[in-house]
């Protein structure tokens, strides 16, 4: 814990800024993967990242020099032309989309492979370090260099801030800002410039092969808990630089740690809880809701159950046991066990020794699920003429999901009717 | 020509031809990137098979570490369909994660652990001469890579000559195979896990990311010029072996991986491909 201490008071000038670049190249990447992720992109980004290694190698080659801004031009270049390549094999030829992607990937990156180790291999000085684009490490740049990096993470947060609104449009519905007249072709391109770039900076930190992450993975955990896209950007550059200090800590306290696993640790580890815990879109609120639904559909149709029995038999006041509720309807016996307990928690049954019986509430329930069962039927072979026998199994699904006020409008509809189309009453509450 | 050379032009040969093989299937499926997917994510299967195993070298440590790679496509279907996350970014994060616990692993155990990171991005196929198996008796038998990628190739041929009928169906028509009783299920996972094991054997040789190439790159190629399965299985073949000892060459005149001129050749062929079949459609059309 004492690294911790220490590391968060930040007393060395140079740690301040390898964190300080590292969380602003991090959530510049977030940012714009937000608007790659809602376009489904996400692996595009991957193979532009891969692709953009012969660029930064022939920019080298040409110049001799590692300053940033001659590497990144070579890494546009080759980024966009990667964007170009996938674009015309995708609209020109049979490959899918997959194909053109991962063939480009490979390809650009094979290019770059051969001209980097043909570099190191041949005696061009201040070669050294070329590697780092391969796996990155922010921890090694120089000063200048992240200076440059983080300047044009700024710049990417900024140029996003400004087109926000133009941006937000052609992300969701491209034809629709077509018809506005918005200049779409501009804006496909501007936005792509932003992600090659922001690629470019993002390989310092997390290398070649995990950029797609710090593209997707903040996109993927923030989506999970929202479905507004401002909230989206803010969280998934929160997310990104949280990760970020994560990994310049990681690499700090143990030195032999590479900054980029880390961080991509730390955002695959919020991605995996967002997909599990966040209310509404998470797997454990939907599991949730399944199971409620299934509980719901349950009881019902055991309050039903009950209420057919009481009807033939006249009362509503005998004393039933599972075989018998069993005989009218086909549930198991860890549906009948399940049922009646939530029923008797509810007070909707009513337990004794000799079985169950409903409860007041309980009796009243029972009437609304098979009103609605019964009004639907009506409404099926009165509005829709479909034949009196092919509408019950539809009336059985949708009985449970007819709210109050749907129930009033088919009993406007209907006048009121006193018979279902099989001539059983229509009950109505007492 | 040495025997070195030689050595090293037959290793890539029968591994790129392995690739070209399951790569068809992949590119036909629309898996192109599962595949890529794979190749990344066998890496911390491979690092934790060789900590417990000790050796690159035997069968259960391949076995082992190509079960990773069939993790891998059932993690992305669970994300994808269990989580509702898009399948783009499924495959994203589920490999990129798999990757990342590699590199920490193989940061972790430096000096007990035989791999370096130049080794997971372009392979050492220029090494292959140097590990020779040998009879009791002390004649050379070839490079131990040539035996291992040979064995791979055997048993991929065997694969597509036995299963060509079942993947056919499974691979154009799913429903149909479920009709005629053919468990896609059980196609898709031998697939997979051929797919895994080619990742894990070809790996030392040609680095994790190169491997993607070889699957999709010569397949693709054989794509853009036949309709016919069969006939795109062998082209693919052909496009895989030239480019495997185009590669050689090119790199020995610019002095640099082996690996990486024989993807760059692969992209030469396909370059050349892609540009006869818009000729062809536009002197059709």
């Amino acid at each position: 814990m004492d690294s911790l201490w220490t590391f968060l008071q930040f007393k060395d000038a140079t740690l301040q800024l390898v964190t300080a670049g590292t969380v602003l190249i991090a959530m510049g990447a977030s940012v714009v993967g937000c608007f790659a992720f809602l376009r489904k992109r996400a692996l595009v980004g991957d193979a532009v990242a891969h692709a953009i290694l012969p660029g930064i190698a022939v920019a080298f080659m040409l110049t001799a020099a590692k300053n940033p801004l001659i590497l990144l031009s070579g890494a546009l270049v080759s980024g966009w032309l990667a964007l170009y390549c996938i674009e015309i094999i995708q609209k020109t030829s049979k490959l899918s989309a997959d194909t053109a992607i991962a063939a480009v990937l490979g390809v650009f990156f094979g290019i770059g492979i051969l001209l980097l180790t043909h570099i190191q291999h041949s005696d061009l000085e201040n070669q050294s370090g070329l590697d780092r684009f391969l796996f990155g490490s922010a921890a090694s740049m120089s000063t200048a260099d992240l200076l440059t990096y983080a300047g044009v993470a700024l710049f990417l947060l900024l140029a996003i801030a400004g087109l926000y609104k133009e941006l937000k449009l052609f992300s969701f519905n491209p034809e629709y800002a077509q018809v506005l007249g918005l200049p779409v072709k501009t804006i496909r391109r501007l936005i792509n410039s932003l992600t090659v770039m922001a690629i470019a900076i993002g390989i310092q930190s997390v290398g070649v092969v995990l950029m797609a992450a710090l593209l997707i993975t903040p996109a993927a955990a923030a989506r999970a808990w929202t479905d507004r896209l401002l909230v989206m950007i803010f969280l998934a550059a929160g997310f990104a630089a949280f990760s970020a200090l994560v990994g310049s800590y990681v690499s700090f306290s143990a030195t032999a740690m590479p900054t980029g696993p880390w961080i991509v640790m730390s955002l695959s580890f919020l991605a995996l809880i967002s997909l599990f815990i966040a209310p509404q879109r998470g797997l454990l609120a939907r599991l949730n809701r399944q199971r409620l639904n299934r509980i719901k559909i349950l009881t019902e149709n055991m309050l039903k159950a009950f209420y057919n029995l009481g009807e033939r038999a006249g009362t509503y006041q005998k004393w039933l046991t599972a075989e018998d509720l069993a005989r009218v309807r086909d549930f198991t016996h860890a549906e009948l066990t399940q049922g009646l307990r939530i029923l008797r928690k509810k007070h909707l049954v009513i337990p004794k020794q000799s079985g169950y019986r409903l409860s007041r509430q309980g009796l009243d329930e029972a009437r609304r699920v098979v009103r609605l069962h019964r009004l639907w039927e009506m409404y099926l072979t009165q509005r829709m003429r479909m034949k009196s026998d092919h509408i019950h199994p539809n009336a059985e699904t949708i009985e449970h999901i007819i709210t109050p006020e749907i129930e009033e409008q088919l009993l406007r509809e209907l006048d009121f009717p006193e018979k279902d189309p099989h001539s059983s009453p229509i009950p109505y509450p007492q | 020509m040495s025997s070195a050379g030689f050595y090293i032009m037959a290793t890539g040969a029968v591994i790129a031809a392995a690739c070209a093989l399951l790569g068809s299937f992949l590119v036909l499926r629309k898996m192109a990137m599962v595949g890529d997917a794979v190749s990344h994510a066998v890496l911390p299967g491979i690092v934790l098979a060789f900590l417990i195993s000790g050796s690159r070298g035997n069968l259960i440590m391949l076995v082992g570490a190509a079960i990773t790679g069939v993790l891998t496509t059932v993690l992305i279907e669970l994300l994808h369909k269990k989580a509702r996350l898009q399948e783009d970014a499924s495959i994203g994060i589920t490999f990129t994660w798999l990757f990342a616990i590699g590199v920490i692993l193989i940061s972790s155990f430096t000096g007990q652990v035989d791999l370096d990171q130049d080794c997971v991005l372009y392979g050492e196929i220029a090494y292959v001469p140097l590990d020779l198996l040998y009879t009791s008796s002390g004649t050379v038998l070839g490079p131990r890579a040539l035996w291992v990628g040979g064995g791979l190739l055997l048993l991929v041929v065997i694969f597509v000559l036995v299963g060509f009928r079942g993947l056919k169906i499974s691979t154009f028509n799913p429903e149909y195979a479920k009709a005629l009783g053919i468990s896609t299920a059980f196609w898709h996972f031998s697939f997979m896990g051929l797919v895994s094991l080619t990742t894990v054997v070809s790996f030392e040789s040609v680095g994790a990311i190169l491997i993607v190439a070889l699957l999709v790159v010569p397949a693709a190629t054989a794509y853009l010029l036949t309709h016919r399965l069969k006939a795109m299985l062998l082209l693919a073949v052909l496009f895989g072996v030239l480019a495997s000892v185009g590669g050689y060459y090119l790199a020995a005149a610019l002095n640099g991986s082996i690996a990486g001129a024989m993807v760059t050749v692969a992209g030469i062929l396909f370059l050349l491909a892609f540009g006869y079949s818009r000729w062809e459609n536009s002197r059709k059309a």
